[in-house]
């Protein structure tokens, strides 16, 4: 047999027919669903007289409407409330399994999946929501869909679908202590552009992907879209088997081995073709902070703002000019001078435990700035809060000066009362650096968890090597 | 879904690289449960110069008068000329909700994010992929010639330059057919249920755990 990718594995075992037209029909096992778009997928649903396919292929929780503070008082927004009780009696009425607002499995939707097993290796895992590459991090196939292929989806179980290109993003050699995850897909979306990855599935492997925990592999997995790949995956290993391991969802019993079997295949073959192959060498990747309105705008904490003028191209010396206008940013600054007025550590990129823990760790035995307005905590799911809760992360926080809040998307896209003010600076270890998404003019820098944190203590962005 | 054939209209310019959809449809309008009425708060914060919510007069708002789309001679532009990797980022599909509600059945761009460009499909708007130096060419058009209108043919995979010159663009034979037809996609997957079951029961043979 032809030697095959990762990819063309998840995609011919998942086949339902070729459709001769250049699409095929595939079959999808997980479908996550959150509130937000979800609605009119229910309502079209509703209107054709149609049901589920497979009501147990859905997952349901609300995580972007959801307050962070103040839960036992409800949602005070109408509009928000009302968009989460539409979740609450979707559910009902199809019979959709939902982790509701007040249950301790709710959370953000890309973080539980993985949390309850709900995402396995080997599946097709879809929802409304682009960060769903995050669940590629177990070798399965995940992206995100639109409104009206989730009526699709919920309706036939299937999507009709192109099959991408494939590209590998193999970065090589040993990352250096505190350049995690995060600061690695940021230094890959700098390389390739966010356009880098359109019309591909990307597959990450190389020893430094290799050495990431599963908490890491899906940070790199849950920004593939920022670097405009739908779907971004890693080949299964033993970490992966032991990750899933015991959780709700997981097969067990006979069953389990007859599951380990099948994940152990789930590997690209030693050789197979990719269309597109890059490089990265992992040694070279220092702590990055985006500078600009888009995630490719990025350098190393220890670089300096960009000059537009340095760009030939020029759509993009233009964008560099509006991004540095909308920063208020100057060009050349060195990037450990500007200083946030907020911190946000949390979103599906990173606010599992291994994040926390990391923020933690900087935060351990120092205070944040004064010049820091507000710095926020915010788990992915109610299942990290408690266990962060039992490792005393929590007291460390607060005993810092960072508020300690309940979970959900927050101020990653500012949909509930989490927001940056116009003109405010935020570090952020979200994934979208775009205008306004987390508040009307406010200003993102994406960094990682411990970056956010070593920025809350010091004021300014500073190398956290530079702390310890 | 709305038939799309043949259009002619004003073309509109958005000279910017990396439109994401957050800056096409503001989160805040996320929260409704409807799949119309985003049009008037399409590119809601580079089109008002105060803040919009939902539930708000947007007749009553001040417009930013430097936004290309308040500007007179856009008005009634039912094509939108666009940069690089255009609707990227979330993929809100109340994006193309947006751009179909307030007018727009075609865009044309040298690039676009996939997920975005695939929602477009199925809301009856046409998302075109010109070369660059063309998109380029067009920019400059639009912004020399008031009132510049292109016509588009989907079905000759035709775009008609004022002067009669004709731009050929791909597009899959798929798309076309449904955007041609106004067909929408569950129907006609619905077709081919005896598939889906086929397949499903071969897979429970092969990995029982994914159906338990």
């Amino acid at each position: 047999m032809q030697a095959r990718t990762l990819y063309d594995k998840l995609w011919q075992d998942h086949e339902v027919r070729d459709n001769g037209d250049g699409t095929s029909l595939i079959y999808i096992d997980r479908h996550l669903v959150h509130e937000v778009t979800s609605p009119q997928a229910f309502e079209g649903l509703r209107l054709a007289g149609r049901k589920p396919w497979r009501v147990t292929a859905n997952i349901a929780t609300p995580d972007h409407n959801v307050p962070t503070t103040d839960r036992d008082k409800g949602i005070a927004d109408p509009v928000s409330r009302l968009q989460v009780e539409t979740l609450d009696q979707n559910c009902v009425d199809f019979g959709i399994t939902e982790f509701k607002m007040n249950d301790v499995r709710q959370g953000i939707v890309h973080v539980i999946g993985p949390e309850q097993g709900a995402t396995l290796p080997g599946m097709t895992v879809v929802c409304g929501d682009s960060h769903t590459s995050t669940h590629g991090a177990f070798g399965a196939l995940a992206f995100g869909i639109g409104t009206s292929e989730v009526e699709h989806v919920l309706a036939t179980q299937c999507l009709i679908q192109k099959k991408s290109r494939s590209m590998l993003i193999s970065v090589d050699g040993v990352a250096d202590l505190q350049v995690t995850a995060k600061d690695i897909i940021l230094a890959i979306i700098g390389h390739i552009g966010t356009a880098g990855g359109t019309g591909y599935a990307i597959e990450f492997g190389g020893d430094a992907i290799r050495a990431l925990s599963m908490e890491g592999r899906m940070t790199l997995c849950n920004m593939a879209i920022e670097a405009g790949a739908r779907a971004g995956m890693v080949a299964v290993d033993d970490k992966t088997i032991e990750y899933v391991k015991g959780r709700p969802y997981a097969p067990s019993g006979d069953m389990w081995d007859k599951a380990v079997a099948y994940w152990k295949t789930l590997v690209s073959d030693a050789d197979a073709k990719f269309d597109k192959v890059v490089h990265l060498d992992a040694a070279e990747i220092q702590p990055q902070v985006t500078w600009g309105t888009s995630p490719e705008m990025v350098v190393g904490v220890d670089s300096t703002v960009p000059d537009p003028m340095s760009f030939s191209d020029p759509v993009k010396r233009d964008g560099a000019k509006a991004a540095l206008k909308y920063m208020g940013l100057e060009p050349n600054i060195p990037i450990n001078q500007i200083r946030p007025d907020k911190i946000f550590i949390g979103s599906c990129t990173n606010s599992r435990i291994e994040d926390l823990r990391a923020a933690a760790a900087v935060a351990k035995g120092r205070k944040v700035a004064d010049n820091i307005k507000l710095a926020m905590v915010v788990p992915g799911s109610g299942l990290v809060k408690q266990q962060a809760e039992q490792e005393g992360l929590d007291k460390i926080f607060i005993e810092a000066g960072f508020e300690w809040r309940e979970p959900g998307c927050s101020m990653c896209l500012a949909m509930n009362a989490d927001r940056l003010e116009p003109g405010e600076r935020c570090a952020s270890t979200s994934n979208r650096n775009f205008e306004g998404r987390q508040g009307q003019g406010g200003r993102t820098h994406l960094v990682s968890p411990a970056m956010a944190a070593a920025a809350a203590v010091s004021g300014h962005f500073i190398d956290v090597r530079e702390l310890d | 879904m709305e038939k799309f054939d043949t259009l002619t209209a004003i073309v509109a310019p958005m000279d910017r690289a990396n439109v994401d959809t957050d800056a096409i449809i503001p989160k805040q309008f996320l929260k409704s449960i409807k799949r119309s009425g985003f049009g008037p708060n399409l590119f809601d914060e580079w089109r008002y110069l105060d803040h919009g919510e939902p539930g708000m007069d947007n007749s009553k708002r001040t417009l930013n008068p430097d936004f290309v789309l308040n500007q007179p001679r856009y008005q009634g532009a039912r094509i939108l000329l666009a940069r690089e990797n255009f609707g990227c980022g979330s993929s809100r599909e109340h994006a193309p909700w947006a751009l179909e509600d307030y007018g727009f059945r075609a865009i044309i761009a040298p690039s676009y994010a996939d997920i975005f460009f695939n929602n477009c499909f199925k809301n009856g708007i046409l998302p075109i992929v010109l070369d660059a130096q063309i998109v380029d060419e067009l920019f400059k058009q639009v912004a020399a010639n008031e009132g510049y209108q292109l016509s588009i043919d989907l079905d000759a995979q035709t775009i008609t330059t004022p002067d009669g010159k004709a731009i050929p663009f791909d597009v899959d034979a798929f798309r076309k057919h449904c955007l041609l037809n106004g067909l929408d996609d569950i129907g006609l997957t619905l077709q081919h249920v005896d598939d889906i079951r086929a397949y499903e029961q071969k897979r429970q043979q092969q990995a029982p755990w994914l159906f338990s």
